[in-house]
């Protein structure tokens, strides 16, 4: 059953913090775009509404943090990522505070309303900051199981979801270690290395692919930060060409990581697929995704496309 | 502390404060000299700490949000034996721990600062952490009044209110300069207290250079319980010395060998007065 990220976020948070009562959350008037009604109902003592302030959220949590205790504020990513940006940077990551900041609606979930909630930069500016770890999950299983990381992981983290329901790319009980990568499928022509909701669609992108020849290893770069070089380099040395696929402003994000690996250690041609900077066509998330090839069948012709011209 | 003792103790900073910047040849002398009684208040009177176990959970925390004025706070923190006293000679030297903020890696510092308008976010938080603990921390901070055009401060003090942080002791270094000028010329903030009032918290307006009232107005807030706590503190920009008070220019900057000689004399003479 396709499941939103968030739910499963909230679902494993809910049944941690029953069981941790050190574990908090933070709100900002988004107890429903996050889905924590339940949790905010049924462990009220462990939820704090800030109200609509990130930039407080992000320095309360990190208050709350400093005696002890596991904070998790919860907010959409665009304003989480932008509107607190100086309290991620100081009162997060540079006062090492065990603070989990866990941004809803990423990417173009919000696709009709425009760019003031499109959050496309929210990698490109937070995997810059020292000692923050950045997640991106792809599924309910992996989103679980990296909550479950946060959790139990001291340090400030950064883990973005989208809005919808996704299908299911791993079976119960996968596990993950945040700095590797995750392989899905091997191939010898080219690398797909995508994150969060286009991991599913490089997969079958890479069915297609293989009907016609073209045979591509996939990987799954959940963890943004730490960045797994070396599953990076061994795909430029063993598939000689990369395919960066995100949810996310072309600059700055997945494809700039892979370009920062691959420049200095291994270089080969890198094609970078994500939103263009510049003007986002207003859609439902499933729209802009095909307007702009972030499908199986979009994905596979850009590869189609883009082999043929660098031969 | 006596409060003549207290008084001491804060011309022996202020010099000490003195001495730092005019070694390091820089540093925000103006609103530390305007600050210093009200840390020496805290410090050597309200504060229940232990310099030998930073960490202790049930500590009372101060958080610098004015983070630029840390002259003061960090001598204070070495007299009271969080670190060597000579490690203040290495201020803002190079690949020094005490850098021109509060830093966490020095002892006895609660939450790097710096950039303002944190300092009170992370104070609520403490203080709300503190009481779902059901510990009788206090945690007291320290904003500038040129601080206050920050907009998380306004969040911060909302918060505050609306979760009747009695544990919460804020107060405003209101020495009524900023870098470029007067605060009501670059951006009005008063009525102050009625805005603070507003905002749900019980408030004091004090002569904040005057260790006696500053004692007193902290022991009224002590006796109230349900809402957070603000001391405006009527300050003067570079207190002790003569040629830095209500001096804007004195916001930042470094002494000649006349001026430090100068500076200390004057401290010296009002020192031998007390």
């Amino acid at each position: 059953m396709n499941t939103p990220c968030r739910k499963a976020f909230t679902e494993k948070l809910l049944e941690l913090a029953q069981k941790d009562k050190t574990i908090m959350a933070v709100a900002t008037d988004s107890r429903g775009s996050v889905t924590l009604n339940d949790f905010a109902q049924l462990l009220p003592e462990q939820f704090v509404e800030v109200g609509i302030a990130e930039q407080n959220a992000v320095g309360i949590g990190s208050g709350i943090a400093s005696c002890g205790k596991t904070v998790f504020v919860c907010s959409p990513s665009p304003f989480l990522s932008g509107r607190s940006y100086e309290q991620v940077k100081i009162d997060a990551v540079y006062n090492q505070r065990n603070v989990k900041l866990v941004g809803v609606s990423g990417g173009v979930s919000y696709g009709t309303l425009g760019f003031s909630h499109h959050s496309l930069q929210d990698i490109s500016v937070l995997r810059t900051l020292p000692g923050l770890t950045v997640l991106v999950p792809c599924d309910a299983v992996q989103t679980k199981a990296l909550t479950c990381y946060m959790a139990e992981t001291e340090g400030p983290m950064y883990m973005r979801m989208g809005r919808n329901a996704v299908e299911q790319v791993y079976s119960e009980n996968e596990t993950f270690t945040v700095g590797k990568a995750k392989q899905l499928c091997d191939g010898t022509d080219l690398t797909l290395l995508a994150m969060g909701e286009l991991v599913w669609p490089c997969k079958e992108a890479a069915r297609l692919l293989a009907r016609e020849g073209i045979y591509a290893r996939v990987l799954d770069m959940f963890s943004i930060k730490p960045f797994d070089t070396e599953a990076v380099v061994n795909a430029a040395k063993e598939t000689r060409r990369l395919v960066t696929v995100e949810e996310h402003s072309i600059l700055g994000g997945l494809g700039g990581a892979v370009c920062e690996v691959t420049a200095q250690h291994y270089p080969v041609p890198v094609k970078v697929i994500g939103a263009p900077d510049g003007h986002i066509v207003a859609g439902e998330s499933p729209e802009v995704f095909q307007y702009y090839g972030w499908t199986p069948q979009g994905i596979a012709d850009k590869v189609k496309d883009w082999i043929s011209r660098i031969h | 502390m006596e409060v003549e003792a207290l008084k001491k103790k804060a011309a022996e900073i202020r010099r000490q404060a003195i001495k730092m910047v005019y070694q390091a040849q820089t540093g925000h002398i103006g609103g530390t000299l305007s600050s210093i009684d009200y840390l020496t208040v805290l410090y050597y009177e309200k504060m229940h700490f232990d310099a030998k176990n930073p960490q202790w959970p049930l500590r009372d925390r101060f958080i610098l949000s004015k983070g630029h004025c840390v002259e003061g706070y960090f001598s204070i923190l070495a007299d009271c034996g969080f670190f060597p006293k000579e490690e203040l000679d290495t201020f803002c030297q190079f690949n020094t721990r005490l850098i021109g903020h509060p830093d966490r890696c020095v002892p006895g510092v609660e939450m790097n600062t710096g950039s303002l308008g944190h300092g009170l976010s992370g104070a609520c938080g403490t203080a709300l952490a503190c009481k779902l603990d059901d510990t009788n921390c206090r945690i007291y901070t320290l904003l500038g009044d040129g601080e206050l055009a920050e907009g998380s401060v306004w969040e911060a003090l909302m918060f505050a209110g609306n979760y009747h942080l009695d544990n919460l002791y804020a107060a405003i270094d209101r020495n009524h300069l900023q870098i470029s000028g007067k605060t009501e010329e670059i951006m009005t903030l008063e009525p102050l207290q009625q805005k603070c009032e507003a905002f749900g918290f019980a408030t004091e307006v004090i002569d904040g250079n005057d260790i006696s009232s500053i004692l007193a107005a902290l022991e009224r807030l002590e006796h109230i319980s349900g809402k957070p706590k603000m001391l405006l503190l009527d300050t003067v920009k570079g207190k002790g010395v003569s040629f830095m008070e209500h001096a804007v220019k004195w916001h930042h900057g470094s002494l000649t060998k006349e001026q430090y000689e100068q500076a200390m004399m004057n401290l010296a003479e009002k020192e031998s007065v007390l």
